[in-house]
């Protein structure tokens, strides 16, 4: 998770990812924002991010990024 | 057709294709002749609502824009009111925002959006309750506005950043979106019906390309929710459900495409004409656009809002090797494009040589709103010509051209940027930083292998939480720094000022 936190905060610093609950229904983080932060992802946890993925739900927090990581280390 | 208002590219379709669809998006459409009676009431109310008198046009209404079809029919109602529109982006800092509507000083607001807004607004939906209710001489009312408005007299003025702070108005009239309109119905393969999705927000040149082109084509526009952009996974079925032929969108945005391997999960057949401008495409996206969409036309676009939005083309007939640089092109028919030494002026006319890009023409904006100081810098007098009045729009972009007369870009003058299709000045967001109390000195510098602006501050201690909390309420998002970096003095170079060079190269 603090490895996440780096890299979100590496891609967007005014933005309060410990709480924020709503990144993409409230429009905090833009498409620039997601292309960095899936290339980020793909390569820190050695994950491949599919469009069928890119969806709101896995995106809005933190701890959803985190648990669409967790569940594709499974 | 000898037009000289935009409204005759509404008014011809909606003669011949009435029951066309004009404009649509997420949740409603509106076919042409609907369209024109629509906007033609709406203008009546706006006149009458502030009381305007009848031989008082050229007036900015401030339009509070959404991702909507409400968006486009309070444009176009506020040009049959003679007046012009000023799109404005809601999400926008209060602040900002307010420092728009200082420079316009408005005849009215109208609101497109149900966000929450820091000032007062006229609503889409009370407009049209409103215009239930119109005498039926409304016609007879606007037909005399008609008679006044040439074309010269503004139809837009768009903001972009400026280096002192405050954002510049750029104002464009009739007769440039009309030279637009013809240069790019004679000069592209569109198809017979086209349906274009618009990409672009409305405070964003670009999406004038959609609207006008479309109105004279009798085409539909199909607004693209801004969300499918973000999350990508419905955006090409998006396109493909409503047959959409025609894209005309920022390079960053045909990046996304690339960047998802969109094409992995659905290939929109109907596309046939792809353009982009904004920023360099690089080839690697453009080959993969190419591979997939293999009858589709790719034309490179060039051009700052100032010349209204394109003077220069160019189409891309084959896949491109990696190392290639892609050209701007040629300029449009009925717009000179050539290069100045920065300096003397004086024009450069040898092949490979680089100049800052000027352009001449019926493109030329009528300059920024209220700011004659920044004017005069960018829209001067030809030096070649004395002997009459001629004015050129200095760009400030440089350029060469080929062996074959292509021009190439070849980056700024000054510190202005292209970031995520943001136009951005490093002297605004330098601006804002340096007003901050803790700051000592700040310098933004665009790292273009990460595609990041870094603020590089000197102040007592390392204070990045306050500079963004504080920023945040004057800068859109996507000005704001992506890396904050404190230092106890920026280095300084030979003629005592920020050594920007040495911190660009910085890691």
């Amino acid at each position: 998770m603090e490895e996440l936190m780096e890299i979100l905060k590496g891609a967007r610093p005014d933005v309060d990812f410990e709480n924020e609950e709503a990144l993409i229904d409230d429009g905090i983080l833009v498409s620039f924002d997601i292309i960095y932060i899936v290339n980020a992802i793909n390569e820190a946890f050695d994950i491949e991010v599919s469009v069928s993925q890119l969806k709101p739900e896995n995106f809005n927090s933190a701890k959803a990024i985190w648990e669409m990581i967790q569940s594709m280390q499974e | 057709m000898n037009e000289y208002n935009v409204l005759s590219f509404l008014e011809s379709s909606a003669a011949k294709y009435p029951d066309r669809i004009a404009f649509k998006d997420k949740d409603e459409e509106i076919n042409y002749s609907d369209l024109l009676v629509r906007c033609q009431k709406i203008a009546f109310v706006v006149r009458k609502n502030v009381q305007q008198e009848p031989f008082d046009k050229n007036r900015p209404v401030a339009v509070f824009i959404d991702r909507n079809i409400k968006s486009l029919q309070l444009f176009l109602s506020v040009v049959y009111s003679g007046n012009f529109y000023v799109p404005i982006d809601p999400t926008l800092p209060a602040d900002r925002i307010q420092s728009m509507l200082d420079t316009l000083k408005p005849l009215c607001c109208l609101s497109a959006t149900t966000r929450k807004l820091p000032v007062e607004a006229d609503s889409f939906d009370s407009l049209i309750e409103q215009s239930e209710h119109v005498d039926d001489n409304y016609s007879e009312t606007l037909n005399k506005i008609r008679e006044l408005v040439i074309d010269t007299d503004p139809v837009y003025a768009i903001f972009t950043s400026g280096t002192t702070g405050v954002p510049k108005s750029v104002i464009v009239s009739h007769r440039s979106v009309i030279d637009l309109v013809h240069r790019f119905a004679e000069s592209f393969p569109f198809p017979d019906v086209p349906v274009m999705a618009n990409q672009a927000p409305f405070d964003f040149d670009v999406s004038v390309k959609d609207i006008y082109n479309s109105l004279n084509l009798g085409g539909t526009v199909v607004i693209v929710p801004k969300s499918y952009f973000v999350m990508p996974a419905a955006l090409l079925p998006y396109l493909q459900e409503n047959n959409v032929n025609v894209l005309i969108w920022a390079v960053s945005a045909l990046r996304i495409v690339q960047n998802f391997k969109l094409f992995d999960a659905c290939i929109p057949e109907s596309i046939s004409l792809v353009m982009f401008s904004g920023e360099i495409m690089p080839v690697k996206c453009l080959n993969y656009l190419m591979d997939h969409w293999k009858n589709a036309t790719f034309v490179n676009l060039y051009g700052p809002t100032e010349i209204t939005c394109n003077c220069s083309s160019y189409i891309i007939r084959e896949r491109l090797q990696d190392t290639d640089n892609i050209p701007i092109g040629k300029s449009f028919a009925n717009t000179e494009m050539f290069l100045v030494d920065p300096d003397t002026l004086k024009r450069i006319r040898t092949t490979g040589e680089k100049g800052e890009i000027c352009v001449k023409g019926s493109c030329l904006a009528l300059g920024y709103y209220r700011n004659p100081e920044q004017t005069d810098m960018a829209f001067v007098q030809d030096p070649e010509v004395t002997a009459y009045k001629d004015l050129m729009y200095r760009t400030g972009d440089l350029g060469y051209y080929d062996e074959a007369g292509n021009l190439y870009y070849a980056g700024r003058k000054d510190h202005q940027i292209k970031h995520m299709g943001h136009r951005i000045e490093m002297g605004e967001i330098e601006t804002v930083v340096n007003a901050l109390d803790e700051v000592k000195m700040a310098c933004a510098v665009y790292k273009e292998s990460k595609e990041m602006i870094y603020l590089y501050y000197s102040a007592d201690e390392a204070c990045d939480d306050i500079i963004i909390r504080q920023i945040r309420k004057l800068l859109p998002a996507y000005m704001l720094p992506n890396k904050f970096v404190y230092m106890p003095e920026l280095p300084m170079n030979a003629h005592a000022k920020i050594d920007r060079k040495k911190l660009t190269e910085l890691d």
